[in-house]
């Protein structure tokens, strides 16, 4: 199972890469979101799967699954939501001032 | 010896007074409140001199940062007594001259003093250092002071021109020299100057003995405006003539000469030393000398004859250190007169020079220009200050009674000793030296005489002048009168200085000869009829016929035209060398932001993968792994297909919804994989996020079609799968690799410790509280971002301050 989900972890890498390095701005803010799933779903794997029970305290449970991993995604997810509404916005805008959402576009004058 | 230390500070601290104390006192000139600060270390040092001239020294060290040898250690001695002497006399004698020559209402006093006592504690804390660093340190404040000292009227171009040109070149050499420093560190394992003198005998034979010497001459040699470096002194005239009065003959220039004396004890008695110092010394004398008189700037000419005196210094020292090869014997006792001849004219030069300095300044001051072209027959309007310049360069010229003939002559007796010289093959090239300081001295008093000649005498032309020449107020005329005084009463009583200064100068650069007989001269005026005293009157005679027929040989000089000098090449070097940088940054600061992604991912694959491959730490174990259930496959497999759909998909609203499945994906593995609270999370997140992608989608066009030509998409393909694997394989190594037990067992005791049976928000809520505060701080700046972004607009101003 880690396994397989390691790999499904380098295909997102490989397409939120790809987004990345278009010259479309939609595309390099998906691009940073595909990145946080494949984040997301690399430390969780990083915790080991489906050992022991879900990390809430009962009374017939011997082992619970890692619960570190857990916290630290639910930051990562607040974040990596804040950081995407954040870069939304900032596409917005800079199209309204540059009027185009091409990077190639926007590179500004070659003497400065 | 605490007080030192504090005494270097005094005018640096002063310095950032400077402006507060101009803005208390508007009234007030402010070169009255700097004035006090030389004065009063001018009399510290006097005071020092009974002690020193005993042969005492005055040490004391400031622990600064200990792990790196580094100490504020400061050291005086004979040597670092005459400079500091220098510094602070002839500083004050500036500050009062510059109080009469820079108008209060024209001027910007408060930078121009502020600089100046900058300058003053920098060339201090050269002089007095005893540490490699400390001096380093402040050697490079001195050439930062006077940049801003030439740039001070920035809005002239040759003034910032000039600042530009004197910061490369002297700041380069510094460089070189903290390079040699550095050997020296190596070496010896101290950065004291006194501890690397005392263990000169075991590093001679180092094999970076030879390549810190050269190194730190570099730094000496630039600073000194040593040939070939020298083309930086001219341009700096540009600078407010008390200014170069000051650093640029007096002081700053000689710290090169400085350093070559001190380091006399280490690197002295080696050839290259000899040669080099030397060599270079007298060829820049005489080219200096030569250039001087073509010069029709008054200002232009003062430096080539600094120059050329600075050279004339250098070569002194480096004659001298032969007396050191082989160890201190009576024999080459007379060799050592060189070092003498070179501390005395250091002294004499700071006199005659800074006089003349002030001389040309007034004249600029009240006439209006420096072209000798345009002067003359001031004789009778200027009577003092032409007094002043006949003492002062017939001084230079090396004509009695003034001090400049007796140095001068010693000049001519070390120069005729090192004919006789039979070591570093003297035998053969020695006899160059007396004919290249004789020629450079004929040139000497060729322009001496043109200083005076064309400035005071022959016709008074007024309609080529400015102003109505007047002589200069009082104030003005004090310190070029007090510096004179010194040239006359040097001459008629040279033995006092030589007793109280020059002697514990000698013996600290030569303190192997402290005992030994004839070490330290007697100066007289009068030798007899012998070589020394024929030589000047062949000067005399032919520099001044040379003079007289100026007219008829200056055609000499077409043969070192403009456009082929060495100021040229710096011009060349410099613009080659800025094209060159700006056209190695264009081509990979291309402004494109994927280029920039390109260097990321690129070092990112280079470093990591090289370090995995190189380290062999990929293990792949998978006989851990969970068993596969077949929804979980079918789980897999949707989201494989999902990402590369968003690859291949034409609009940005199917892109948006293959986001949102992978995201759901995600949720439906955190359930899978017992992470209730992330699955909770995760699902409203992601359609908050859906949402806010359509809704910008709204205000923005559909997406454009990437190029899809195979050069643009290779490098693409390329980078991306490999980020792909270069993730798999560090992950897989991870988990085949584990080298420590979780600590997430800690926190299952959440009921205990933070009373909470949820533990992964016992964690958040509780453990890590802090964290999830600063979590909450981001979301909050986000969206305070978010809202202005929207918000605000940018009024048409800013946009256009933007544009320029």
């Amino acid at each position: 199972m880690e396994t397989m989900i390691t790999l499904v972890v380098g295909v997102l890498v490989s397409v939120a890469t790809y987004l990345l390095l278009s010259k479309n701005l939609i595309r390099v803010v998906l691009g940073t979101a595909i990145l946080s799933h494949a984040v997301h779903l690399l430390l969780m794997t990083m915790g080991g799967l489906k050992i022991g029970s879900v990390p809430i305290l009962g009374d017939h449970v011997d082992t619970y699954t890692d619960a570190l991993p857990q916290a630290l995604i639910l930051t990562a997810i607040v974040i990596s939501f804040a950081v995407t509404a954040f870069f939304l916005v900032l596409v917005y805008r800079t199209y309204q001032s540059t009027g185009t959402d091409n990077l190639q576009q926007m590179r500004g004058t070659n003497d400065e | 010896m605490i007080l030192i230390h504090v005494l270097i500070l005094i005018p640096i601290l002063t310095a950032f007074l400077i402006p507060i104390i101009g803005r208390q006192f508007p009234k007030l000139h402010l070169g009255w409140a700097a004035l006090a600060v030389p004065i009063v270390l001018f009399s510290f040092f006097v005071s020092k001199i009974p002690a020193i001239s005993s042969n005492e020294t005055i040490a004391g060290s400031m622990a600064w940062i200990e792990a790196l040898d580094l100490h504020f250690a400061v050291y005086l001695d004979g040597l670092s007594l005459i400079f500091t002497l220098l510094i602070t006399g002839v500083g004050s004698l500036v500050v009062l001259y510059s109080i009469f020559y820079l108008s209060k209402e024209r001027e910007s006093l408060s930078h121009f003093y502020a600089y100046l006592l900058l300058f003053m504690g920098a060339m201090l804390g050269v002089v007095l250092s005893d540490n490699l660093m400390v001096l380093y340190l402040f050697w490079e404040l001195t050439s930062i002071s006077s940049f801003l000292l030439i740039a001070f009227w920035f809005r002239r171009k040759k003034s910032r021109y000039g600042a530009q040109k004197s910061f490369l070149i002297t700041v380069g050499g510094g460089i070189s020299m903290l390079v040699g420093f550095i050997m020296l560190k190596v070496m010896t394992g101290t950065n004291s100057v006194q501890e690397i003198i005392a263990m000169r005998d075991s590093i001679q034979e180092h094999e970076l003995f030879v390549p810190a010497l050269v190194l730190i001459l570099l730094g000496a040699f630039t600073k000194s405006a040593q040939f070939p470096f020298h083309i930086w002194l001219p341009d700096a005239m540009e600078a407010p003539t008390p200014v170069s009065a000051y650093l640029h003959s007096a002081t700053m220039v000689k710290a090169g000469l400085f350093l070559v004396a001190r380091f006399t004890p280490v690197f002295g008695g080696e050839e290259t030393w000899f040669w080099l110092v030397s060599g270079v010394g007298i060829f820049t004398m005489f080219w200096g000398s030569f250039s001087a008189v073509r010069q029709k700037d008054l200002k232009a000419l003062l430096a080539y004859s600094t120059i050329s005196q600075l050279g004339l210094i250098m070569s002194l020292f480096g004659l001298g250190s032969a007396a050191l090869q082989g160890g201190a014997s009576t024999e080459s006792v007379v060799y050592t007169k060189a070092i003498y001849a070179a501390l005395f004219h250091l002294v004499n030069h700071s006199t005659f020079k800074g006089a003349l300095f002030m001389v040309v300044g007034i004249v600029d001051h009240e006439v209006g220009t420096r072209d000798i072209r345009k002067l003359g027959g001031l004789i009778s309007l200027m009577p003092i200050t032409f007094t002043l310049a006949v003492i002062s360069s017939f001084s230079m010229a090396g004509l009695p009674p003034f001090n400049g003939f007796l140095s001068k002559e010693m000049f001519f007796t070390a120069v005729l000793n090192a004919n006789e010289m039979t070591v570093f093959s003297m035998e053969t090239w020695g006899l160059l030296f007396p004919i290249i300081a004789w020629v450079g001295s004929i040139f000497t008093f060729t322009y001496s005489m043109i200083i005076v000649y064309r400035t005071f005498l022959g016709p008074y032309r007024r309609e080529k002048l400015e102003k109505d020449p007047h002589e200069a107020p009082i104030g003005m005329l004090i310190s070029p009168i007090v510096l004179c005084a010194m040239v006359i009463l040097l001459f008629f009583f040279p033995n006092r200085l030589s007793e109280y200064l020059l002697s514990p100068a000698m013996y600290s650069i030569l303190p192997a000869y402290q005992n030994v007989e004839g070490i330290i001269p007697k100066i007289s005026a009068w030798h007899g009829f012998n070589l020394e005293l024929f030589m000047t009157a062949g000067v005399v005679v032919l520099g001044a016929f040379l003079m007289k027929t100026f007219r008829f040989w200056n055609i000499v000089y077409d043969l070192f035209p403009e456009h082929r000098s060495l100021d040229r090449g710096y011009q060349w070097i410099l613009s080659k060398s800025e094209r060159g940088s700006k056209k190695a940054t264009d081509r990979y600061m291309t402004g494109f932001l994927p280029n920039y992604l390109y260097y990321i991912y690129g070092f990112l694959l280079l470093m990591l993968g090289g370090t995995l491959w190189l380290t062999g730490s990929i293990v792949i174990d998978t006989s851990n792994d969970a068993p596969v259930s077949l929804y979980e496959g079918i789980m897999v497999f949707i989201m494989a297909t999902a990402a590369a759909g968003i690859l291949f998909s034409k609009s940005r609203m199917t892109a948006t919804l293959l986001n949102g499945v992978l995201g759901y994906s995600i949720a439906i593995f955190f359930v899978l994989f017992r992470a209730p609270d992330l699955a909770l999370t995760q699902l409203v997140v992601e359609t908050v996020t859906t949402v806010l992608f359509l809704l910008c989608f709204y205000h923005l066009p559909e997406w454009s079609k990437e190029d899809r030509s195979l050069k643009v998409r290779l490098p693409k393909i390329a980078v991306s799968i490999g980020m792909g694997v270069l993730t798999v394989l560090i992950a897989l190594s991870v988990q085949g690799n584990k080298l420590f037990d979780s600590i997430s067992s800690y926190f299952e005791n959440s009921y205990e410790l933070a009373g909470g049976r949820n533990i992964v928000n016992s964690i958040l809520g509780d453990f890590r509280a802090f964290d999830t505060m600063l979590e909450v701080v981001v979301l909050f700046i986000a969206g305070v971002g978010v809202y202005t972004l929207i918000k605000l607009k940018a009024d048409q101003g800013g946009d256009e301050i933007e544009r320029k």
